[in-house]
């Protein structure tokens, strides 16, 4: 008796990490092109985890998956206790509304200004909020990018930086718990891809997020992962911290470090 | 037997297609409405095209006046220039050319904005915003072409009239009301109401076949262009089927 009370909390402290993501056996191909073959992954929580991988090895295909924006063949996603795979529109909605998504191409609408951009999430989520509220909060995510001056402008007048910073204030309205970025900083110049990276762990810190960053760019993965993860032909290669990869010996991993 | 390349894909297209605007029946009529996205559509597609479909409905109506007289002065019948030029801009010509510069105005602008939208990941954006992308894009921009096109033709035959009018007046003399008055008395009701259904149509293919190409837009600027470009000859060839398959039915009807 005694000793079971001691190993409960024992247990507990080991597993206070839970996972917010976790993913198993998940296949998704297209056609012909298996991309995804029989895929584990786990974030847990307060976790940054970077995913490596070549161009069109299912890096995006993966997080679309966790987000639901792409049914996978088999496999099981489950994203904060709930299985995604399985969830009606509605309840898909509640997940989306705690995961944010900065998509690679940035995907700000065109036709819209800065400030309805960000809008957008809120008035669509059926969030409760007044006018006033919802100024603030984009006034807020504006000022956390350092771009508060850019409200009233068009994504068109930006240039990539800005809309990069612009696309991750609006992921970050919300207050998501989990974020999934695709390739933060690919296209971007050296300088501002490490401005990024350095908002993105400043972020993370603030609004306390997990993630997962999907990126090629070493400096990228250095400034904002605890643990690496390596995407090679569907499969998870290795997966270790970024000093333990950057040492092995292994030339799959090794050409990513070149 | 084997089909060939260009016969497959012409029906994995068709059946895509088809496909599409199933999904269109089956999902547009549900909530959430889209209203204000509606109202924002109707503005920009009728508006957009308003001046040059007014300006080519005028040329039209001046330049088939002009170009009949002479013929109606050989056979004696100059007096029915008005009625003639009336059922043929009303019947036909007026509805089919506004669609086809609608399809080239309009087809092609939702085609190239839904396929830079699907490319840079918009669409994919919406979704994850608790928006279904395809009401909020696609259902509000056909129901808006559907019903815009109808307006604009009417607004165009108006136009064309008002041209022969004054073509009517460049060589000879005759008064605005009396020009009408032919005009009016040489239609009937079965000249109007076919033509006046077959513009819904008409509307309804321009704002489906742009969404199609655009939804389904290949990766890369040189998609979407592709997708633009495809939505207009598509939806331009589409206005001259229904155009025969509605005289078809109407003769069968007995409307004619
Ligand atoms: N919607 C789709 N339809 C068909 N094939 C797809 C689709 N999305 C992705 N693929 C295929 O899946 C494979 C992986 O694509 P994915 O976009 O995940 O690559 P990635 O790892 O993100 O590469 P990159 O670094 O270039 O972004 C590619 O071969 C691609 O052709
Ligand atoms: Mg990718």
């Amino acid at each position: 008796m005694q000793a079971e009370q001691e190993t409960i909390p024992f247990i507990q402290r080991v597993t206070a990490q839970q996972p917010v993501i976790s993913i198993h056996h998940l296949y998704k191909s297209f056609g012909t092109n298996a991309v995804l073959i029989d895929l584990n992954f786990l974030l847990n929580k307060g976790e940054n985890v970077a995913v490596l991988g070549k161009s069109g090895s299912g890096k995006s295909v993966m997080i679309k998956c966790i987000i639901g924006l792409l049914r996978p063949d088999s496999g099981e996603i489950n994203v904060l206790g709930k299985e995604v795979t399985t969830l009606n529109q509605e309840e898909l909605d509640r997940i989306r509304v705690r995961v944010g998504f900065l998509f690679q191409s940035n995907a700000l609408y065109d036709s819209m200004t800065v400030r309805e951009n960000l809008e957008f999430p809120l008035r669509r989520h059926w969030i409760q909020i007044t006018p006033a509220e919802s100024n603030e909060k984009v006034m807020d995510a504006l000022t956390n990018v350092g771009l508060a001056h850019t409200v009233d402008m068009m994504p068109a007048e930006l240039s990539g930086g800005m809309r990069k910073r612009i696309a991750l204030a609006r992921t970050l309205i919300l207050n998501p718990d989990i974020m999934l970025y695709d390739e933060p900083t690919t296209g971007l110049d050296p300088i501002t891809g490490r401005e990024i990276s350095q908002l993105m762990a400043e972020l993370g810190e603030k609004y306390n997020t997990s993630s997962v960053i999907i990126s090629h760019d070493m400096n990228c993965i250095r400034t904002t992962a605890d643990r690496v993860v390596m995407l090679i032909d569907g499969r998870c290669y290795t997966e270790g911290k970024y000093e333990e990869l950057k040492k092995s010996n292994d030339p799959n991993v090794k050409q990513f470090f070149e | 037997m084997v089909l060939s390349k260009t016969w497959q894909n012409f029906f994995r297209e068709t059946g895509e297609m088809s496909r599409f605007t199933w999904r269109f029946f089956a999902h547009g009529f549900k909530p959430r409405y889209e209203f204000a996205e509606f109202f924002r559509q109707c503005f920009l597609i009728g508006y957009k095209s308003l001046p040059l479909i007014g300006l080519t409905g005028f040329i039209l109506g001046l330049v088939l006046t002009l170009q009949l007289r002479p013929s109606l002065i050989d056979y004696g019948v100059e007096s029915q220039l008005p009625a003639m030029v009336g059922i043929a801009i009303v019947r036909e010509i007026g509805p089919v050319i506004t669609a086809l510069i609608f399809a080239g105005k309009i087809g092609s602008s939702i085609g190239a904005e839904l396929g830079s939208m699907k490319v840079t990941e918009q669409i994919d954006a919406m979704e994850v915003s608790g928006t279904n992308p395809f009401k909020y894009l696609v259902v509000t921009r056909v129901l808006a072409a559907t019903l815009m096109l109808p307006v604009l033709v009417i607004l165009s035959d108006g136009i064309s009239l008002y041209g022969s009018y004054l073509g009517v007046n460049i060589r000879g003399i005759t008064s605005f009301n009396l020009f009408f008055k032919q005009v009016f008395d040489a239609l009937s009701f079965s000249d109007l109401s076919p033509a006046f259904i077959k513009t819904f149509f008409f509307g309804f293919a321009v704002g489906m076949i742009g969404c199609y190409k655009g939804y389904n837009s290949q990766k890369g600027t040189e998609g979407v262009g592709r997708s633009a470009n495809s939505a207009v000859v598509v939806s331009s060839l589409l206005i001259f089927i229904i155009d025969l398959v509605v005289v078809q039915v109407t003769d069968i009807l007995g409307l004619n």
